[in-house]
């Protein structure tokens, strides 16, 4: 596949349809793929990487790279075509300026679930099968895919990609929702003290980094809230419990509606902390009480927290609802 | 002053009431000198859509007990539409809060129209009570501003 992109990559250069291209290349490590731009065919051929560690989303640094001069080319995996179509939406990005390209993705792997798997010193990944095939410093090693795929990726939404100029590979299907939300459901099934303990628990380990806020293709305000010295949010690690719960509520709520639940803010994290948690509780809020709706799916569609209907349940629902 | 009478507990509570409705009826209820509790401290905001999630919290980091939210009805908008946008994003909030495992009582969103000063008095009366009996705010409050205990007021009631 990677070949097939890079392939792809120096035609389009050559001709002049683009005179740049956005894809992925190695980090420090192998497994700490990074988003990079690259100019030339030699660069491509040296630096491009498409493996299963690509897990980054591209769509954010289109907003940028769209606004300057001459068109980029992207590669698109269905989740970044899905942030990508939802900043379309907001205008943030200039179309004219981008061609698409909807690439496969078969799930990508999570290194934190390679590594307690007891594989270290992991150098190289590629696909077979149903199995990752991982070289490593001390040999080959095999994973089983449902053991090594990112969470995001084992309740994928979806394989379509709802904007693209070109397709490299076939098109996919939507997957059904239900698993995305059974980690929401247990712990809407706890009781509130249960709930309570486990945020505590999550959200403490907070530093805040801001990397879920830095990654995520939604946030994409010039002037973020958080960085008003009046927000009453201190800058660096919270000093209260309650600015880490602060700062997550607003985080997640200023996403709602327009976050494509891809994933990044989690992946990101360097605690770990499970935060797709809370955007999936918006997402299915607003499916259960404003009908089933997905940022990103239609450029058309209007974002629930800016429309209304007069019959909209009141709030006194999320009192009635469950148990006290 | 509302008062938990087993604990001595003593809430704060914070409205925002909108200033064309619920502020209006605030006034009322004052006029027709019908009596809500003194823990009851109003901010007045020109539209219940005006409160950002933030100022919710806020209040809570501040020391409140207990947050209520008060606006036109829906359709009588003063400015049309506001108070739509309103019942969707806080609707949402409150079933956020809930999930984080914060009481779900401590929230509330009630329409109140400049006609209902007895509304007023009366869902004032109960919030109070509900808050009096739920005790003081400790899942979401600032140990930063946590103020000294005042008189009366049970540090650990729970």
């Amino acid at each position: 596949m990677r070949n097939k992109l890079v392939e792809r990559a120096k035609e389009l250069l050559a001709d002049g349809t683009v005179t740049r291209v956005i894809g992925w290349k190695r980090g420090e490590f192998s497994y700490d793929v990074t988003p990079a731009v690259f100019e030339t065919a030699e660069e491509l051929e040296k630096d491009f990487v498409y493996d299963g560690f690509c897990g980054a989303n591209v769509s954010k640094y289109l907003i940028r790279e769209s606004a300057k001069e001459g068109k980029i080319l992207a590669f698109l995996k269905p989740c970044d075509a899905f942030s990508f179509n939802q900043l379309l939406a907001e205008h943030r990005i200039r179309r004219e300026n981008v061609y698409a390209v909807g690439i496969p993705c078969e799930g990508m792997a999570d290194i934190g679930k390679i590594r307690s798997a007891g594989i270290d010193g992991v150098t190289g990944i590629r696909e077979e099968g149903e199995e990752f095939v991982l070289s490593t410093l001390y040999g080959e090693e095999r994973i089983a895919k449902k053991d090594a795929l990112a969470e995001r990726c084992l309740v994928c939404k979806s394989k379509r990609h709802p904007v693209y100029d070109e397709l490299i590979g076939e098109e996919g299907e939507d997957l059904p929702d239900d698993a995305r939300f059974e980690a929401v459901d247990k712990l809407e099934k706890m009781t509130a003290e249960e709930r309570f303990q486990f945020w505590r628990g999550e959200l403490s380990r907070c530093i805040r980094c801001n990397a879920c806020r830095n990654v995520c293709p939604a946030c994409t305000c010039e002037n973020c809230v958080f960085d008003n010295p009046d927000s009453g949010l201190s800058q660096k690690a919270a000093a209260d419990p309650f600015e880490e719960s602060m700062y997550h509520i607003i985080r997640a709520f200023h996403v709602a509606g327009r976050c494509t639940d891809c994933g990044e803010c989690s992946r990101v994290c360097p605690e770990n902390i499970p935060l797709h948690l809370l955007n999936r509780k918006f997402i299915k809020d607003i499916d259960e009480l404003y009908g089933a709706y997905r940022a990103g799916e239609n450029a058309e569609n209007k974002n629930p927290l800016v429309s209304f209907r007069e019959e909209d349940a009141e709030p006194s629902v999320v009192h009635e609802r469950g148990r006290a | 002053m509302q008062v938990n009478e087993q604990t001595g507990f003593v809430p704060t509570i914070v409205a925002f009431c909108c200033n064309w409705c619920s502020y209006a009826g605030a006034d009322l209820s004052g006029t027709n000198r019908l009596q809500y509790p003194a823990n009851v401290k109003i901010i007045r905001v020109p539209c219940s859509c005006r409160v950002n999630p933030m100022f919710i919290l806020r209040a809570f980091g501040r020391g409140a007990d207990g947050v209520i939210l008060c606006g036109c009805h829906p359709g009588d908008c003063h400015y049309t539409t506001g108070n739509y946008y309103t019942r969707r994003r806080m609707t949402l909030l409150c079933s956020m809060l809930d999930y984080l495992g914060i009481e779900r009582k401590r929230t509330r969103v009630e329409w109140v129209s400049a006609a209902e000063g007895a509304k007023f008095a009366k869902t004032m009366r109960s919030f109070a009570e509900e808050i009096a009996a739920l005790g003081p705010n400790r899942r979401l409050e600032d140990l930063r501003v946590r103020k000294s205990e005042p008189e009366g007021r049970v540090p650990d009631a729970e």
